[in-house]
């Protein structure tokens, strides 16, 4: 079992992850072409404008009006990412099975970013069920994506330090990491995609066509 | 998912009263299907797929803050009460469905782009209710006030049913009116190779004639090469734009500017209006594939703004006591002239005070966006749904509040009555002729 989701598995689950990635973006390419509008109305300068005032915490004032927001999503989408790419055992697995490695994070701050994004999903979920706009705009859906996001970490955690059962929770844990990076083409997980076109129309559109600012 | 509680008083508007009678699925089915299909395409797709409901977009919304935080005010449960289940059910909603949807996307959304700023993706919310609004135009869903005036602009070419004699008479009684003040005021018509045409919108010679006296009276002080089209074309409005009748509605930008082509101008200046300039400068070259006008466009404010910086037009005594300002969003948040209008303001005025938030942040004041076209029906819930916008005026303590756009004219009057905040309202232009300096040569 454990070959068969370390080896084959985890293959078609990057395949999958890649090449879903690059069709769900030329097929947004394609619409966007189609939209005529769209591609003339972009530009360099007021897209990178948009992304440095949206990417950097704090550089609109919108995040400034939402401090701990702001710091809980940061914190979050940091160490999701950066956490698993820059973990010594995920990096030493790639390079026995590619032959490709590099440099890797302290295991105990790694350890410390799954408990970040841990948290922070527990605050997504805090919100979703508390904020009367956001509980209207729920559906099952969104417990399944905060699910398909968490479930990595939580297994993670537990399978590294030990807890119980480590070969099962080795396992799990893989299947829900793979599950991660096939959901994320095809749900609305696909926001790590578009995050930078939707940011950058925008942008564009609101500094090159509106003469204005878009934070 | 469930469908939003919503609690609102029962309105009564005959074209959509009756209309929704006159639905059947099929034909629900087809439109929504074909717009989609047809309509949109990167956009609208790239958004719902990235939308994480995450509600971020709700404190943008001067409905939903005003309305107690109502969610059902909310902007994505705007779009989760109408797009999202088109789409998902691929277009297999029902008669109720699409009435609720016409009245979200007409009355209760003034697509203003507030919302697009507080969306951590930029998704253009606002854009997804004009598709809405499409959907229901095409499934004759329109409010009866707004589509009357529809008619009018693909009948006559103006939003109000001005016919060509009374244009010319308003215009004729209007230069009489300047020359009480300046002798030699004129309203030159039809001039060719002028070096500006000037446009209005179809209200100005329907209910406020002076205006047009007024832009007389400051062309012959700023000693201003212009003219005004003495046909149709001379009105820059376009609520086709705001109703869903694309077609009409590029008829009618096609027909001003080429109207502005044909009198050979520099550039056309228009007059304080904020849908009307978004209509001319945006969704209707983009609908007609321009990237821009052909012959430049100018809003009020900008031309003031150079008419006072380049001493053009001179101050002689400033506005006393506290005087703030409306920013309007089509000209503001959506055109950046927030800088310019806080110069001609202070240049007018001995104590302008600014509003909190102000710019690009400002709240829409709830008639643009076709809203107020909607008409009598709707008034109630349009002025109560902008509490926020009658505290914010209020904080600045002015006696005046000056508005460069029609529809935030009337909208913010209605405010203004409705919380009994006791200021005037005023165009720019109002404020300019009681302050500018008349040369003794032209005096009467
Ligand atoms: C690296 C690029 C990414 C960017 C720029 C990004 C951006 C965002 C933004 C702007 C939000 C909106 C709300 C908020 O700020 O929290 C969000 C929410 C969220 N993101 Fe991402 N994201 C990225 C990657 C990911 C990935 C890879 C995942 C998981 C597989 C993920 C999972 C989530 C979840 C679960 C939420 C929802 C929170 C809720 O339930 O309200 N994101 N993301
Ligand atoms: S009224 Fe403005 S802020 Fe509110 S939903 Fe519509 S566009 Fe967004
Ligand atoms: S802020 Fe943007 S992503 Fe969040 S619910 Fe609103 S539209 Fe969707
Ligand atoms: S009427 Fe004025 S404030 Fe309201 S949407 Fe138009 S420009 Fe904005």
């Amino acid at each position: 079992m454990y070959e068969f989701v370390r080896g084959p598995l985890a293959l078609i689950a990057f395949i999958i992850f890649f090449a879903g990635s690059i069709y769900r973006i030329a097929y947004m390419l394609k619409g966007a072409k189609k939209d005529k509008i769209v591609f003339s109305h972009m530009s360099w300068k007021h897209s990178l404008a948009s992304l440095v005032h949206w990417l950097i915490p704090f550089n609109n004032q919108y995040m400034r009006r939402r401090p701990i927001f702001t710091v809980v999503t940061f914190a979050f989408h940091i160490c999701l990412v950066i956490g698993p790419l820059l973990l010594l055992g995920h990096v030493m697995l790639i390079q026995e099975s590619w032959n490709i490695s590099w440099w890797t994070l302290s295991e105990t701050l790694v350890d410390w970013m799954t408990v970040v994004v841990i948290a922070g999903a527990a605050f997504f979920l805090y919100r979703r069920l508390s904020d009367p706009v956001v509980k209207n705009v729920t559906d099952s859906s969104d417990y399944i994506l905060l699910a398909i996001t968490v479930l990595p970490f939580i297994t993670g955690f537990v399978a590294y330090h030990q807890l119980f059962a480590y070969k099962t929770m080795l396992i799990i844990h893989i299947l829900a990491g793979e599950i991660m990076l096939i959901a994320i083409p095809f749900t609305r997980l696909s926001h790590m995609l578009f995050f930078a076109f939707t940011r950058t129309y925008y942008g564009s559109e609101s500094g090159l066509v509106r003469h204005s600012k878009d934070w | 998912m469930k469908p939003t509680v919503v609690k609102r008083d029962l309105v009564e508007d005959y074209a959509i009263d009756e209309g929704v009678k006159k639905l059947t699925p099929e034909r629900i089915e087809k439109v929504v299907n074909d717009v989609i299909d047809n309509e949109t395409a990167g956009r609208l797709w790239t958004y719902l797929n990235t939308c994480i409901h995450c509600g971020l977009c709700a404190e943008a919304c001067q409905w939903y803050i005003s309305n107690d935080r109502d969610v059902s005010y909310a902007p994505v449960t705007k779009v989760k009460d109408t797009i999202w289940p088109m789409i998902e059910k691929k277009g297999k909603v029902d008669a109720e469905f699409i009435k609720r949807a016409a009245v979200i996307s007409f009355t209760e959304c003034s697509v203003c782009r507030r919302c697009g700023m507080y969306c951590p993706f930029g998704i253009d919310i606002a854009y997804m209710l004009l598709m809405v609004r499409r959907i229901c135009a095409r499934l004759d869903m329109v409010p009866l006030y707004l589509q009357d005036t529809v008619h009018s602009h693909a009948a006559t070419m103006n939003q109000m049913w001005v016919k060509p004699d009374e244009w010319i008479d308003t215009l004729q009684w209007q230069e009489e009116e300047a020359q009480g003040y300046v002798p030699t005021s004129r309203i030159p018509l039809e001039k060719e190779g002028a070096e500006i045409m000037y446009s209005v919108i179809g209200p100005e010679p329907k209910f406020l004639a002076q205006l047009l006296g007024n832009i007389s009276v400051i062309m012959k002080v700023a000693d201003q090469d212009w003219t005004m089209p003495a046909y149709a074309g001379w009105d820059n409005s376009n609520m086709a734009m705001y109703s869903g009748d694309f077609e009409v509605m590029a008829r009618v930008e096609r027909l001003h500017h080429e109207t502005a082509q044909r009198l050979k101008v520099k550039k056309i200046v228009m007059g304080e209006c904020g849908h009307a300039f978004r209509g001319a400068e945006y969704d209707g070259p983009t609908w007609l594939g321009w990237m821009s006008p052909p012959i430049p466009l100018i809003h009020a404010i900008e031309f003031y703004e150079e008419l006072l910086r380049t001493g053009r037009i001179k101050i002689a005594k400033k506005i006393e006591g506290p005087v703030t300002v409306q920013d309007p969003c089509n000209v503001v948040r959506n055109r950046g002239l927030g800088d310019k209008l806080r110069y001609i303001m202070n240049a007018v005025c001995e104590d302008f005070v600014d509003v909190s938030p102000n710019k690009r942040f400002n709240y829409c004041c709830n008639a643009g966006g076709g809203v107020i076209n909607c008409g009598p029906p709707w008034k109630k819930k349009r002025v109560e749904g902008n509490r926020i916008k009658a505290e914010q005026l209020k904080r600045t303590g002015a006696h005046t509040v000056v508005t460069p756009c029609h529809n935030c004219h009337s909208g913010i009057e209605d405010i203004v009555d409705t919380f009994k905040l006791g200021m005037h309202v005023k165009f720019f232009s109002e404020l300019l002729i009681e302050a500018m300096d008349i040369p003794a040569n032209l005096k009467a």
